[in-house]
């Protein structure tokens, strides 16, 4: 398979299998070695680079769960890409050496890679930005007052280099001269996809990679066929009407957040700790529905919120609740040669509070995600739907706790009463993350943080300021 | 004047722009070869049969290696011989390497070593304390107990006995780069080895011994490393004996690295550690004898277990006088990784049993845990003791006025300072019976600062004030609550086997004036080099620019310490002075020949010859040079004052001691458990530091990372004892927003009094232990929920302060 994309702002031609991570090509066939490989699973960020696409979008990804086939005709800039082509450097480098940011180094290009992309991208939540980059020497104090002090510094033009060369009409990549090896399958459209996928149901479907990376790095599985989703630009549509939201599968973590920040802000919090900024950027809803994790952290939410998923196959579709889809751990109501094509979710008032439960709260799994969406009428529950990821094998709701609810005044009394219901609904297990009991005793918990929340109490320790 | 710069790391600028090399980034020969290893899926038992047929048969493996294929299978351990490089047939924990595969590229290499088919003979692991201390399994035939006074006596008349128990967990390196090592084979049997290692001269040793070859036949090279911490004192041993076996067997360069999850399974951690407690205190809270009981699991080999435990138990005092006190160390043989050095080497898990017991007492009284803290202090030192050219600086804030540090002589003592204000009365009470000042182990502190230091900390935070608001706010409060603590930390410094406390150097002046230099300590982020080349460029009154230091290698400097127990730029400071004085002599020696006048100054790149003549520096070496005269010189330094018996628990283990504290704030939600640090304050003391930009480094990244080990840094193997958490995706260090949102570090101003480089104190480990006071603080928290003592545990996870706040309840 031969990737065409500009490293650095060179055109260059890659010849490797389709799942050849960029990590590995850089480090061995690029010689590039200032991208470091830290975990090897998208946890730590030391391999971080800058990814540009066609449409001028630059973002930061983890290099060691990015294949060499995602990078068709983008372009990647390394931390040897982050200095000026005179060797000068970035304002965000000098404020690093200046402010005392790097101990080891080791970590230090992918945290210098972030810094410069937040920086062009005009962003200063540095907390956020920085959350996907673990440092073990400087206890980051240093690192953030770097990335503030070079937050007026003006952007370099050469950060501004790939986006022009990819949308100048004048530039095309250098013809590839073919190397015999068959060349990857990435269909452009959801139509040549399912026509594709229905003909080959054995294969694997890529589309971020944060998960399937996994199984190449970790698994050291070789997965054979698989097909690249990113360029099927309809499966990346968002489209909504005065009644539903409709999300396309290969719609990223980062793009969902923006979709719910003003609709549902508990679920854009959520999403902001669901994995880091460089896995939002590369997963998808449609990947994080169809791996059937049992912990989510969006189909919990989606399901609270009474999403329906689209499923298609051929030219075959059908639509299901979307709680519906998670049959058992590991199992979901998915036909080999059926793909995940969007998820839809009603419009409706804001009543959802997403509550993520994790050791660390940022680039974490959830031990248990809880959410809910409780409709109080004249102090009476109307409706309720609670979903949790982390409390069995799938995500699911918690029927049992909205039966107790139903039809009972809002009150501390009521969600006592509902509290004990939880293990009627749930039977989680122990595991590394969190007991079974402790699990329970956090749903319900979580019930009455909601509940209190819901009378403006304060429930957030993330809220607490000195 | 380069010492007591802030000058930043000496290789940020490679750091920043991706230049700076790691051992994975050495460029190598298109034949290198990539190494594996096949690890044991069950903790113990035997190999009843393996299979490495398809691991020989897979794509690109060159060879495979197992006990079979060696005479002697070459030990990797540090101390005991009790690590085979692959398993000799019997399995002590999962994980453990039972064969070794060498292929054409890494990824090969893992691929293969998926492939063995074992079948083991399982028997029933080891694994928690019971269960060791049921079947007897331990390191050396009986606990380690060191005392003082007769605790039992003192306990009997004590007027309240408090005991409990604290369980703190172990601890993941988590170094950002893996274990690594390369292998470059030489002409007649030599062989290079480059390695990511702390212990440049135990991995010459090793691999020496590993190949049959004197050391004399094997280098040793460590540019850096991607953070050590530890984890890179013993654990590289393996990786570096692999490769040279595979180097010398093949003739061809050898490359290992672990993949992170390889990482977790295959290497020690920090130990963790159970400590029981009985406290005898008087009404108000002064302790009149401790008992504690330590149990360490310390995994399946020796490794560095017997000296961490050792350590574990001299900080089991931490900052406090104790009339009597005995502390009992079990050290226990278990089947999980061997546990090793880490931060502190002990120290934190010593330290830790002695901050509970002053929160439980402070709780059980009904006082300010700050007080009973302040009220059991050693006594201050008095800051000019006879005939020393001590100098203190307690309270005034001012940088110590010196002379000239780099010339001959003796600094002059411009200040004096009393006990400190506030608590200064009580908190060196005459105690009853025993010496007062003298450690358990019989060391007596001459150098305590912490009442002066604490009454700045708790002043400079407005540690009363904040502690009466925060009690206003939780009555307040049904859901959320926070706490405060504020918590000392004496740690102390010097290898506790002296042999250890020396270090070599090796400096080169050249025609032009430029200096390189070479010492024993190794680079891993610690700002090292930049101190050491402070010292040298400091010597010669020169600027920075001239001096050059490369990796370290065992060529240049024989017979170097591990870098570890803090001891670096002390120990290295020294040596490189100790060669740079004499270079200086030689050159000063010949001008005074030259000129008449023995009158000899090096300062601002020059040298002075009385008032009359001034030559620049590369003058005045080129004129040594014309004349012949060595411009090369080895150094040598050795810790004076030290000497220590660790069976009897009896010496001076320790040349001084490192201070600070720490006061942090929390927030904890009472519903799930969930907590955040919301402040920190520190006061640190690096004595006259070096440079105080590294230095902050340390102490910042030095409480994140001890914050983490008592908060989200949560171990957990299966009953089986497979470690569960092999990954970032399950073992959570800090991340950026995990650090406190105000979060203030200060230096302490005041000498060493002990005669170290530049009167500086080594920085590495003490400041690990000042995130103690998170784990006080969650503590406090939880206190505030209830009546009952909640008895938090480490690590503090959700879960855990969630249990220690329904204890609190008396749920």
């Amino acid at each position: 398979m031969e990737t065409r994309f500009l490293l650095n702002g060179e055109p260059r031609v890659a010849a490797t299998d389709a799942t050849v991570t960029l990590l590995d090509w850089l480090r061995e066939e690029a010689r590039l070695t200032g991208t470091k490989e830290g975990c090897n699973e998208g946890d730590c960020g030391a391999c971080t680079v800058m990814v540009t696409d066609a449409d001028g979008t630059s973002r930061a990804l983890n290099a060691c769960i990015l294949f060499m086939g995602q990078l068709e005709g983008r372009a990647v800039r390394t931390v040897e890409g982050i200095a000026g082509p005179g060797g000068e450097m970035h304002p965000v480098q000098e404020a690093m050496v200046a402010h005392h940011g790097s101990q080891c180094g080791f970590c230090t290009p992918g945290f210098v890679v972030s810094m410069a992309v937040a920086h062009l991208n005009g962003r200063r939540d540095h907390d956020d930005q920085l959350a996907g980059n673990l440092c073990r020497c400087t206890g980051y104090a240093p690192i953030v007052r770097a990335a503030e002090a070079a937050e007026d510094a003006p952007v370099p033009d050469w950060m501004r280099q790939d986006a022009e060369t990819l949308g100048d009409p004048a530039f095309i990549f250098p013809q590839i001269r073919p190397s015999g090896a068959p060349p990857a399958v990435s269909p452009t459209s959801s139509d040549a996809l399912a026509e594709w996928y229905a003909a080959h149901p054995d294969a694997a479907l890529i589309a971020g990679a944060t998960d399937v990376g996994l199984w190449v790095t970790k698994g050291l599985r070789d997965l054979a066929p698989v097909a690249f989703l990113n360029r099927c630009a309809d499966l990346r549509r968002i489209v909504s009407d005065t009644e539903t939201i409709r999300i396309g599968a290969t719609v990223t973590m980062t793009e969902l957040g923006a979709v719910f920040a003003d609709r549902h802000p508990s679920l854009a919090e959520l999403i902001r700790r669901y994995g880091s900024v460089q896995v939002r950027n590369a997963a998808t809803i449609g990947g994080n529905i169809a791996n059937g994790s049992p912990i989510g952290d969006s189909p919990p939410a989606l399901i609270a919120l009474g999403a329906r998923l689209h499923l298609r196959k051929g030219e075959a579709r059908r639509e299901m609740p979307l709680e519906a889809f998670f049959l058992e751990y590991g199992k979901q109501d998915r036909a080999p040669g059926e793909f995940v094509e969007a998820v839809s979710v009603p419009v409706q008032a804001d009543r959802l509070a997403c509550y993520k439960l994790s050791k660390r709260f940022d680039q974490d799994i959830s031990a248990v995600c809880g959410c809910f969406n409780v409709t109080v009428e004249e102090g009476v529950v109307t409706a309720a739907r609670i979903a949790f990821g982390g409390m069995a094998g799938v995500p699911k709701r918690a029927a049992a706790v909205e039966a107790a609810l139903l039809g009972q005044p809002w009150s501390e009394a009521t969600v006592t009463a509902a509290q004990a219901r939880f293990a009627e609904d749930f039977t989680p297990l122990s595991d590394m993350r969190a007991s079974a009991a402790y699990r329970l005793r956090a749903a319900e918990g979580m019930l009455m943080r909601y509940f209190r929340e819901s009378r403006g109490e304060a429930v957030s320790v993330l809220e607490v300021r000195v | 004047m380069s010492v007591s710069k802030p000058l930043p790391h000496d290789a940020a600028p490679l750091h920043v722009t991706g230049q700076a090399r790691y051992v994975d980034d050495i460029p190598v020969p298109g034949d290198c070869l990539h190494l594996a290893f096949g690890v044991s899926r069950i903790a113990r038992g035997r190999i009843a049969s393996m299979d490495l047929a398809p691991v020989r048969a897979a794509p690109g493996v060159v060879m495979v290696l197992s006990a079979e294929d060696f005479d002697v299978i070459p030990d990797c351990s540090p101390s005991a011989h009790d690590e085979p490089l692959v398993s000799d047939g019997t399995i002590h924990y999962a994980g453990q390497p039972l064969f070794l595969v060498v292929a054409d590229s890494h990824l090969r290499a893992r691929k293969a070593a998926a492939l063995a088919v074992v079948d083991y003979e399982e028997e029933a692991p080891i694994l928690t304390v019971e269960e060791a201390l049921a079947a007897g399994s331990r390191f050396e035939e009986g606990p380690r107990v060191y005392a003082k006074g007769d605790v039992e006596a003192a306990l009997a008349r004590a007027p309240r006995v408090i005991e409990g128990r604290i369980e703190v967990g172990g601890q993941e390196h988590f170094y950002l780069e893996g274990q690594a090592a390369l292998a470059l084979p030489q002409e007649g049997g030599d062989m290079v080895v480059h390695s990511s290692s702390q212990h440049p001269t135990e991995i010459q040793h090793k691999v020496a011994d590993a190949l049959g070859l004197p050391m004399n036949a094997v280098r040793v090279e460590v540019r850096r490393m991607g953070g050590g911490f530890g984890g890179k004192e013993s654990q590289g041993n393996h990786l570096a004996i692999a490769c040279a076996v595979a180097a010398a067997r093949s003739g061809r360069p050898a490359k290992m690295r672990y993949d992170r999850d390889d990482d977790f399974v295959i290497t020690g951690k920090r130990h963790d550690i159970r400590v029981d407690y009985r406290v005898g205190v008087d009404d108000e809270g002064r302790l009149l004898a401790v008992d504690f009981t330590h149990y360490m699991r310390c995994g399946w080999s020796m490794d560095l277990s017997l000296p961490v435990a050792d350590r574990a138990m001299l900080h089991a005092d931490n900052a406090y006088d104790l009339p009597a006190a005995r502390i009992t160390s079990h050290r226990l043989k278990t089947n999980h990784q061997s546990a090793t050095a880490y931060r502190g080497f002990g120290g934190p898990q010593g330290m830790v049993g002695i901050e509970r017991v002053m929160d439980h007492v402070a709780h059980a009284l009904g006082r300010d845990p700050l007080e009973v803290r302040c009220l059991n202090y050693y006594p201050e030192a008095p800051v000019e003791s006879a005939g020393d050219r001590i100098f203190g600086k307690m309270k005034e804030g001012k940088r110590l006025e010196t002379a000239d540090l780099a010339g001959r002589g003796a600094m002059k003592v411009k200040e004096t300072a009393g006990r400190g204000e506030r608590y200064g009365a009580a908190h060196s009470p005459v105690t009853a019976g025993g010496k007062e000042g003298v450690t358990p182990y019989g060391m007596p502190v001459e150098d305590f600062i912490l009442h002066a230091l604490t009454d700045r900390l708790a002043e400079g935070c407005d540690y009363a004030g904040r502690r009466a608001a925060i009690a206003e706010w939780n009555a307040g409060q049904p859901v959320l609550k926070r706490g405060i603590a504020l918590t000392p930390v004496k740690f102390g410094i010097s290898f506790t086997l002296t042999h250890l406390n020396q270090a070599g150097a090796l400096v080169h002046v050249y025609q032009d004036g430029s200096i390189h230099l070479n010492h024993g300590g190794t680079e891993m982020g610690q700002g090292l080099f930049q101190k050491v080349a402070q010292v040298a460029a400091h010597r010669f009154g020169v600027g920075m620019d001239r001096v050059k230091i490369t990796a370290t290698d065992t060529g240049k400097v024989p017979n170097t310490s591990a870098t570890a127990a803090s001891s670096g730029s002390d120990l290295n400071g020294m040596a490189v002075k100790a060669a740079c004085d004499e270079i200086r002599g030689r050159i000063a020696a010949h001008l005074a020949g030259v000129f008449g006048d023995d009158d000899i100054n090096f300062g601002d790149g020059c040298v002075y010859i009385g008032h009359d003549h001034t030559l620049s520096f590369e003058e005045a070496v080129q004129m040594a040079y014309l004349a012949r005269v060595s411009l090369s010189a080895t150094g040598f330094y050795k810790t004076p004052k030290i000497e220590w018996d660790r069976i009897a628990g009896r010496g001076r283990p320790f040349f001084y001691f490192a201070y600070g504290a720490a006061c942090s704030e929390v927030v904890i939600d009472t519903l799930t458990g969930e907590n955040r640090i919301l402040r920190t304050d520190i006061i640190h003391d690096c004595g006259a530091s070096l440079n105080p930009a590294l230095d902050i480094g340390q102490i910042e990244g030095g409480f994140v990372q001890g914050a983490g080990w008592l908060t989200t840094e949560e171990l957990v193997w299966d009953g089986k004892g497979t470690l569960r958490t092999h990954a970032p995706s399950t073992y959570k260090i800090p991340a950026c927003s995990d650090r406190p949102d105000v979060f203030n570090v200060a230096l302490w101003d005041g000498a060493n009094r002990e005669e170290t480089i530049y009167r500086s104190k080594a920085v590495g480990e003490p400041p690990f232990m000042l995130g103690i006071s998170v784990l006080m603080a969650l503590s406090d928290a939880c206190a505030a929920c209830g009546p009952q003592y909640p008895e938090l545990q480490a690590p503090a996870t959700a879960e855990a302060v969630l249990a220690a706040v329904d204890r609190a309840r008396g749920a």
